[in-house]
């Protein structure tokens, strides 16, 4: 699936959800469904900053395509992580640095997308793009 | 009389929503909110007599000076200072500390001690750490215990005639806790150190008397006492503000210059160098008269009720573990959820409209001290109600069902 396709399947199921606590209820399960980064990966080079939590990434290129895996210590970040990684793991560094992020306000989460907002999802997509852009200038 | 709904009414923030639920503002200890009777004086100073002080002959800046300097007098009475000018206007707890430790940055000396609490704020750390750097001085920690309180045998035993600076915050800002400043004071005194007291989460609850303590600085923050952000003041000595050399130059500060020779001004204007924050100034003062006119024990007694009211409720939330439990405390309960990440639980609380504190509350080796990466805190004011402790409590509860 493409990145824009599985945006859409994102915000389908968010719009099934009638408040934020369904809404916060299922970011907290997909932070629990998350496949695991391996603890050789959690270092504090693999660390976001600009998060109140902890939140790690590692980044791995196989066939031409990035796979992301991440934790973090709290499930909300979690949460979101998770649904960074799905949108953005197993796609193109090309794909990953073109991608409109635009889907994040219609799934309800526009109030974590300001810089200052302790739980650094901006900081997180600008980490995961990073990784492209090096990824991508390898490829070259 | 103390009446719980009347004061309510001062405070126009309260009746605001948040996330679609009333506001229920358990920050306070980060920052406190404004009564009217402080916002109409802002207004005021603005709408009236916005002037330069000071330096002014026209009768606008006369006036604001005069409110500038009234307002000086109100601080001094209220902390029983000896002399208006040992009262210096500053921007902040934060500020009055850098002054004080630049200060000393010309008497130090290598090998001399200053003694810093595991209690402190980083803002009462890192200074110092700058001054140590700067001088060659030591800087020695008085450990804490499991309770939150600073364990004094070792006080005493750090203590020596190489001590030249005590730095303790009066009630520590993460935990709670009311340190025995009085004890420290005494002891430092014996050795000759001078003893500098950070005042930021003490001045809500607690009036001090700066000249019954004989505290040599003492640092408080307006807007933690229901005043504006930006506005703080220090405490010292007469006599040690005359041996402190200028933190900065500017305006203000001088008395004559000329390209050889800068001679300052005399106190308080030596350490307030340029234009001050005139309307802080002024607007600090009025929050100082307006928890006056509450009265500071009436305060006192009432946050101690919502403090047992909740520690005990909290107490029966199974899995919850409160951090920092003195005797001597203030207003402020730090605690965490088994498992669960403080910053989930403050996540899920605002959005039912409660605003706590998560994080490391600028006091990492607390954190460091217990193994958590953090805390929730709640921190309560004298305008809180059991009511917001219920939802709290409520809060809580769902928190940690959607997050176990």
């Amino acid at each position: 699936m493409s990145i824009e396709e599985i945006q859409n399947e994102i915000i389908d199921e968010f719009s099934m959800f009638e408040d934020w606590e369904e809404r916060y209820q299922y970011m907290i399960d997909l932070g629990k469904d998350l496949p695991l980064i391996d603890d050789q990966y959690k270092t504090d080079n693999n660390i976001i900053k600009g998060c109140q939590s902890k939140v790690w990434v590692h980044a791995e290129l196989k066939d031409d395509k990035i796979e992301f895996t991440a934790d973090s210590d709290a499930i909300i970040t979690k949460g979101i992580i998770a649904i960074l990684i799905r949108v953005f793991s197993n796609q193109s560094p090309k794909d990953i640095i073109d991608a409109n992020m635009d889907f994040i306000d219609e799934i309800g989460l526009k109030e974590h997308l300001s810089p200052t907002r302790a739980n650094g999802l901006v900081s997180m997509i600008k980490q995961l793009k990073m990784y492209a852009i090096a990824y991508q200038t390898q490829l070259k | 009389m103390f009446n719980i709904n009347e004061i309510r009414k001062d405070f126009p923030i309260l009746s605001r929503t948040v996330n679609g639920k009333p506001l229920v503002y358990f920050d306070n200890a980060a920052t406190s909110q404004t009564p009217q009777q402080v916002i109409d004086v802002i207004v005021d100073y603005y709408s009236n007599y916005n002037a330069n002080i000071h330096r002014g002959v026209h009768s606008l800046s006369q006036e604001a000076t005069d409110k500038y300097e009234q307002a000086r007098h109100t601080i001094q009475k209220h902390f029983n200072a000896k002399h208006a000018h040992e009262i210096i206007f500053t921007s902040g707890t934060t500020h009055g500390i850098n002054l004080v430790a630049n200060g000393f940055s010309s008497i130090l000396k290598a090998g001399d001690d200053i003694l810093v609490s595991a209690l402190e704020h980083h803002s009462n750390i890192v200074p110092w750490q700058m001054l140590c750097e700067r001088t060659g001085a030591n800087l020695k920690v008085i450990p804490m215990n499991q309770e939150g309180e600073l364990v004094i045998p070792e006080f005493d035993a750090l203590l020596s005639k190489n001590t030249k600076l005590v730095f303790v915050n009066h009630v520590s800002n993460a935990l709670g806790t009311i340190n025995p400043i009085e004890y420290i004071i005494k002891q430092a005194h014996l050795v000759g150190a001078a003893v500098l007291i950070d005042g930021a989460q003490s001045t809500p609850h607690i009036k001090p008397d700066v000249q019954a303590l004989d505290v040599d600085f003492y640092v408080a923050s307006a807007h933690k006492m229901c005043g504006p952000t930006g506005q703080g003041m220090l405490y010292g000595k007469e006599s040690w503000l005359k041996k402190l050399p200028p933190y900065q130059g500017g305006g203000e500060m001088i008395a004559e210059v000329t390209f050889e020779k800068t001679t300052y001004a005399e106190l308080p204007h030596k350490f307030e160098a340029g234009t001050p924050n005139i309307c802080g100034g002024i607007a600090f003062g009025a929050a100082i008269d307006y928890m006056n006119t509450i009265g500071f024990d009436t305060i006192a007694s009432y946050e101690n009720e919502l403090l047992v009211y909740a520690t005990k409720q909290l107490q029966n939330i199974e899995g919850l573990t409160i951090y920092g439990t003195s005797k001597q405390k203030t207003s402020v309960i730090s605690f965490n959820l088994d498992g669960i990440h403080p910053y989930d639980v403050g996540t899920i609380l605002d959005k039912l409209g409660i605003a706590v504190r998560t994080g490391h509350h600028c006091a990492q080796p607390i954190m460091d001290f217990y193994s958590i990466p953090g805390t929730v805190r709640a921190s309560f004011a004298f305008y809180n109600t059991k009511e917001e402790i219920d939802a709290l409590i409520t809060g809580i509860k769902k928190a940690k069902m959607m997050l176990s």
